[in-house]
């Protein structure tokens, strides 16, 4: 799960890890009452504030949803140009996605700009520390023009992010020995955070200093991880439905594994792996997957119709391609509830079946004799190319 | 002879009055697994299916003497469940439960490590994993028994149903099966493709190994080089989720291509770079292994390069 940036800026500051001060309108007249009360960030003499668009997307200042305003009166204007507008930057996709959101902040006098996170690092099985001089780049354009310029280190989990770590990483990026101890803190909160509230990745980019010495974080970035959302009711109550594909967020509450894609073959397969095999057979037969969506050990009569009501709400499904391997269950009860679930939504795309595994046999028996407008197949690839086919054919 | 379990190996069981524990339990026992019991807290003493119930694995280890604990502990509660059998001595954790915070696995990975390290043996299998199975000898985990048949060839994975598919491919060419195991599919887990490859190197029974992988991560590149320089039997290696786009994650949690890291073209290629035979398709991976085998001498030259 991911987040805004102004939650992201909200839950470092109760970390310790200091930030502007902002606030965040969904309005260009909040923005003017705001103003015109000097509430917040504008009671003071600030002169230059940042109007940043709030998506879940990285790249918006290159995107135009980043404006700097040197003068209070430009804020709404600004921020009325950016709701309500659709940004598409390079995490986007082309679709791009909508602002509803505006985040404010008091522009800081920026003398040194570092590149700071930490993330779940699958080959160390470990939290690492990823620093860099150059901030406000993109991490992985340094990473692959200037290796060197980036330094990765393992926390192990039995010893904690002590001191010492924060030392190493202010030295490597050149911090005055003024600010160790101010650096160090900051970095043993940042990983206490990432700790606490079970991240998988945080990014501060870029992390300043100041003028007058002081350390703080102008943008943030936060995705959680999605089974340790249980135990983080706070975390869970930042959860911006917007941002999410309105057919996935169907799918989760049926506990089906949806993801869209952009292509026009649906396939409903049991098991993750299975499912992106299926999605990859299908390409090799000359077709292009719309979707991932493992339907779990069970499905049953209720799982695939809701399967078959989810795929059949993207419009740009052609057809469908049904791939169950019978383990534990068996292939004639699939068969049963493939049946009872296609006569209930009235398909009207092609649909191919394939069934394998247990009693295999006996369910695709039942499928040919169900009467139903379908397809039957044995083997995973013949199964692929009958649905490209039957969808060229329907053309 | 096989890997890591066979017809000898005595199992408990976490979890097992639960839905899925009792079920399972069961179904390996039909299978012909010794399986002694089982634990779950506050039920010691009572018997679950024929099964005696104890309130620990430290009282199920002293009245039985298990070598495998399988676990089917809830996610909230699976990390302490691994602990629990590492610290009572179990040598073999086999863990099925989907959904354990990736963090508690950092933490019972480390301390798993920190053990093997100080000279004591406990392996994990999973979590997130559909178990370990010898054919004809025990069965440990949740797949369908009967798609298996006792062969010559070992099977390593990090999916489940394509694990099946793959396997029902070999036992219908009659090629069969040494041992399978399923490595999980969570980023952070016990076994990996590497440790799995260098026991099926060692087993005599096993005359080839299928491995299947999905996107994100580098095991299977690390794998693979093992291969390279440590092997001489013949690899024949699927990677699932050419299709996957980047940044979205594919069921599950491992199965993410993040950074320009981990696509299964770029793990593809790399794995042919070190001498795996790569197919693009999972309908011919049963196909390949046979004509593989059937080149008669096939032996693969270990290089340190």
């Amino acid at each position: 799960m991911n987040i805004h940036e102004y939650q992201a800026k909200e839950l470092f500051r109760s970390y310790g890890v200091a930030v502007p001060s902002g606030v965040v309108v969904d309005s260009p007249e909040e923005a003017r009452r705001l103003i015109s009360e000097k509430s917040g960030i504008f009671s003071g003499n600030s002169s230059v504030y940042a109007v940043k668009a709030q998506i879940h997307a990285g790249g918006r200042g290159k995107a135009g949803g980043v404006k700097i305003a040197k003068n209070v009166s430009d804020i709404p204007g600004f921020v009325e140009s950016l709701l309500g507008k659709t940004l598409v930057t390079h995490q986007t996709g082309p679709e791009g996605r909508l602002v509803r959101k505006v985040w404010i902040e008091e522009g800081a006098q920026i003398a040194r700009e570092y590149y700071l996170s930490l993330v779940l690092d699958r080959s160390s099985r470990r939290i690492s520390i990823l620093a860099s001089t150059e901030g406000g780049m993109e991490i992985e354009e340094v990473s692959a023009a200037h290796p060197e310029k980036i330094l990765t280190l393992a926390v192990d989990p039995e010893m904690g992010c002590k001191s010492f770590v924060g030392r190493r990483v202010a030295s490597f990026l050149g911090l005055p020995v003024t600010l160790f101890g101010q650096f160090s803190t900051l970095l043993a909160n940042l990983y206490r955070f990432f700790v606490e509230t079970d991240c998988m990745m945080v990014e501060i980019n870029p992390l300043i200093q100041t003028g007058d010495g002081r350390l703080l974080a102008l943008d943030g970035k936060v995705s959680f991880d999605d089974n340790a959302l249980y135990r983080q009711e706070k975390v869970l109550a930042l959860r911006d439905l917007f941002e999410e594909n309105e057919l996935e967020i169907e799918a989760s509450k049926h506990r089906l594994n949806y993801v869209k894609l952009d292509g026009s073959i649906a396939c409903m397969v049991n098991g993750a792996g299975l499912a992106m095999a299926t999605m990859d057979v299908i390409a090799l037969a000359g077709g292009t997957p719309a979707n991932f969506l493992d339907v779990g050990g069970g499905a049953s009569k209720e799982t695939v119709e809701q399967a078959f009501r989810i795929l059949l709400g993207d419009p740009e499904v052609k057809g469908i391609f049904v791939n169950i391997f019978g383990g534990i269950v068996r292939c004639e009860r699939i068969a049963g509830g493939i049946i009872a679930a296609a006569k209930d939504v009235k398909l009207h795309v092609p649909l191919v079946v394939r069934l394998q595994g247990t009693n295999a046999k006996e369910g695709r028996e039942m499928l040919r004799e169900s009467g139903l407008d379908l397809q039957v197949a044995e083997e995973l690839f013949e199964g692929a190319q009958k649905i490209v086919q039957a969808v060229k054919g329907a053309k | 002879m096989s890997i890591l379990v066979d017809r000898s190996t005595r199992v408990i069981v976490q979890g097992i009055t639960g839905k899925e524990g009792s079920y399972h339990a069961t179904a390996c026992r039909e299978y012909g697994t010794r399986v002694l019991g089982g634990v779950t807290p506050g039920k010691g003493g009572t018997v679950h299916e024929g099964f005696p119930v104890w309130d620990s694995v430290r009282d199920a280890v002293d009245a039985v003497h298990p070598d495998v604990s399988l676990i089917f502990v809830p996610p909230a509660f699976a990390a302490d469940a691994i602990l629990e059998a590492a610290d009572a001595g179990i040598e073999l954790i086999v863990c099925i439960t989907e959904g354990i915070p990736v963090q508690d696995m950092m933490r019972v990975r480390r301390i798993l490590d920190i053990r093997n390290e100080e000279g004591e043996t406990v392996r994990l299998i999973g979590p997130n994993c559909p178990g370990i199975i010898t054919p004809d000898g025990a069965k440990i985990g949740i797949m369908p028994g009967y798609i298996h048949k006792r062969g010559k060839v070992g099977v390593v994975s990090r999916s489940g149903t394509l694990t099946y598919e793959a396997v029902w491919q070999l036992t219908q060419l009659g090629l069969g099966e040494s041992t399978c195991v399923g490595i999980g599919g969570d980023p952070v887990r016990g076994l990996n493709f590497l440790d799995v490859l260098a026991l099926f190197e060692k087993d005599p029974e096993t005359e080839a190994i299928v491995m299947i992988g999905e996107i994100g991560g580098d095991d299977e590149e690390r794998a693979a080089a093992f291969a390279r320089a440590h092997m001489t039997k013949p690899v024949i290696g699927f990677i699932a989720g050419l299709t996957a786009p980047p940044g979205r994650r594919m069921g599950h949690a491992g199965a993410i291509v993040s950074g320009g890291k981990g696509s299964a073209r770029d793990k593809m290629k790399a794995l042919e770079s070190y001498g795996i035979i790569v197919v693009d398709n999972p309908s011919v991976i049963g196909k390949t292994v046979a004509e593989t085998l059937s080149k008669g001498d096939y032996r693969r030259v270990p290089s340190c390069h």
